[in-house]
């Protein structure tokens, strides 16, 4: 078999592994509950017939290996059981009912971000690294040291006092709706894909330039230049094979990071994602909605790290030429 | 030393050479070479501590006493105003230095001795105890820590115990792969091999022979885990699941007094008050980062990318 297929294959079966044990620990964080559980979702009021069904239902009188097997086999099929909020007055909700707009929109300002962020810390990465220590790698250099420190929340509040209510250029609450027009919709999300944008840049191109310079400083590329090979010739034909993998290696990390970033913006501008339903189902203990959206979340980051991990695997020169 | 002919000895010369030189004294060199960036990280860091020590002493008012009108404008009375229940946001400022910052050191504290002991061991042990810890770092570390905690906090209940330890074992599995990573180098010495021969203690060998070895990168990894455990609390504090009123903090503070900021065209001062908290934060993160900079630097070069 070519190297390179035993190699993807080995880190796709590596991923799923990974995959499966996250699985196994969200869903064995419903063990962890204290026993009074099912009356504080219910309600003092429950009569014990009924809490004795809620308890049937979650399956607590059942192994947990059979449970896990069938909420494994349903989350496969999108479903995630039902949840704990409305119990108390008899009204039940699926899960994927309150999940499945509201991942079309953490989606669309995660796409949004990415399309702004990722071409715009890669120019500013790779022009920073070609001009090392001059005083646009020191400016933009020290730009982006102060904005890492900064909290999300903010670099969104100032945003918001900005350009929402000092000069009212975008409004500072996201409220989308699923009736919203795409034109609509690109100028309410604008804030909050730009705090996205401003976090995720910083940490974009200072890994970006860490890498170019990394790889300019290596031997082969110095023997190119010694050897009287043209600047941009230099680049394209011998740094940029090498370069592809820490590149989507840096893109990867960065959008994986998005996924944590999402949340607390989320909950800023009241933009109705994931993130803010996950921390509203934390606030009220809804376990099937936390495990759900950190399954989601948690996979997402899983995916993306396995997609850069390939990318890398696939582009590097050292397994493409094997001797 | 002595310049008289008949006594002069070359191990007196030799001792004083080695004496000149207090602990004081290096340390205040490598102080007046460091960069304007790190004095002003000293100073800042320098001045959170004495805030946080002396909180009572400084802040004007209680932690949680509440006065008549809320959301009082800036004024000699209130410096900053009060929030929504009429509470001084200077006080609940100083308060929160002590209680944010404290929170955020102990968790840091835990997540070191954690991931430092278990790393400096799987080091050690080199089999199975690595094979495993290192598996189940890997498994922790490929769920994002703000959800994992977010997570774990709905099904224990948000408390500051519970906050503290749980994003300590979080975070202990990035210091237990610096730990692993840097003692691997120490534990293949002849003097580590030297001192089990003599049959010292695991915990003794931890100690005295591979903890002096480790710690310039240790400091420096304390210093980027304190940032980053402080951001997570904050970040937390401020979805309303971490740190619970009334106990004044940052990143709660920010929260309650968000909608103010609408009000900028009319009292641009109180617009400021939620940026007030957040912009400590900030402030806090960008001096220790400074530090650590210049601390790594000076120690190792690790961020001296050539």
């Amino acid at each position: 078999m070519h190297p390179i297929v035993r190699t993807v294959l080995q880190r796709l079966g590596l991923g799923l592994l990974t995959l499966f044990v996250v699985s196994v620990i969200i869903f064995s964080s419903l063990q962890f509950l204290p026993g009074d559980f099912a009356t504080s979702v219910l309600g003092q009021a429950a009569t014990p017939e009924t809490v004795a069904a809620f308890r049937k239902e979650l399956g607590l009188n059942e192994p947990a290996i059979t449970r896990y097997v069938q909420w494994i086999g349903g989350v496969l099929q999108g479903d995630f059981g039902s949840s704990f909020s409305g119990r108390s007055q008899g009204r039940e909700r699926e899960v994927m009912e309150l999940i499945g707009p509201r991942l079309w929109n953490t989606l669309f300002l995660a796409g949004m971000t990415a399309i702004i962020a990722v071409p715009l810390a890669l120019t500013l990465g790779i022009t920073a690294a070609l001009y090392r220590n001059s005083f646009y790698d020191r400016a933009v250099n020290a730009t982006t040291l102060t904005t890492i420190s900064f909290p999300e929340f903010f670099v969104a509040y100032i945003l918001i006092l900005v350009l929402a209510t000092l000069w009212k250029v975008f409004p500072s609450l996201a409220n989308v709706r699923e009736s919203t027009e795409l034109a609509d919709r690109i100028y309410m999300t604008a804030l909050p894909a730009l705090t996205l944008t401003l976090v995720i840049v910083a940490h974009m191109m200072r890994m970006t330039r860490a890498a170019i310079i990394n790889l300019l400083a290596s031997p082969y590329i110095e023997m190119a230049r010694l050897k009287g090979v043209s600047k941009s010739s230099v680049i394209i034909k011998h740094a940029l094979p090498n370069a592809w993998a820490p590149i989507v290696n840096v893109i990867a990390f960065n959008l994986a990071y998005l996924v944590v970033g999402v949340v607390v913006v989320e909950v800023v501008f009241v933009y109705p994602g994931v993130g803010q339903l996950m921390v509203d189902a934390v606030t009220t203990r809804d376990i099937p909605v936390v495990q759900a959206c950190a399954l989601i979340f948690a996979a997402t980051y899983i995916l993306l790290n396995l997609f850069a991990d390939i990318v890398s695997i696939v582009t590097n020169p050292r397994l493409l030429h094997p001797r | 030393m002595s310049t008289d002919d008949q006594t002069y000895s070359a191990a007196g010369e030799v001792a004083s050479v080695a004496e000149r030189r207090t602990w004081w004294d290096r340390t205040w060199r490598d102080l007046k070479k460091a960069p304007l960036t790190a004095w002003f990280g000293m100073i800042v860091i320098s001045f959170y501590f004495v805030l946080a020590v002396f909180a009572p002493l400084i802040a004007p008012y209680g932690e949680s006493q509440i006065f008549d009108t809320p959301y009082a404008p800036w004024s000699s009375e209130f410096w900053f105003g009060t929030d929504q229940l009429g509470r001084d946001v200077l006080s609940r400022l100083i308060y929160g230095a002590r209680n944010t910052i404290g929170i955020a050191v102990a968790t840091t504290a835990l997540s070191f001795l954690i991931g430092g002991s278990l790393g400096v061991m799987a080091a050690i042990n080199r089999s199975w105890l690595d094979q495993a810890l290192s598996r189940f770092v890997d498994v922790l570390m490929a769920i994002p820590s703000l959800i994992f905690s977010l997570m774990l906090l709905s099904i224990f209940g948000s408390n500051v115990v519970n906050l503290i330890i749980i994003i300590a074992v979080l975070d202990a599995t990035r210091v237990f792969r610096l730990a692993r990573a840097v003692s691997l180098n120490v534990v293949v010495m002849d003097y580590v091999e030297a001192s089990r021969l003599r049959g010292e203690s695991l915990g003794w060998v931890m100690r005295r022979d591979i903890l002096p070895n480790i710690l310039p990168p240790m400091v420096a990894e304390f210093g980027l885990r304190f940032c980053f455990v402080f951001l997570t609390i904050a970040s937390l504090s401020f979805l309303g699941v971490g740190i619970q009123p009334p106990t004044a903090d940052w990143g709660s503070m920010v929260r309650e007094n968000a909608q103010l900021i609408s009000f900028a065209e009319y009292d641009m001062k109180a617009a400021m008050t939620p940026l007030l908290p957040a912009g400590a934060i900030a402030l806090l993160t960008v001096a220790v980062n400074f530090v650590v900079d210049w601390f790594l630097h000076k120690t190792s070069g690790i961020r001296d990318e050539k």
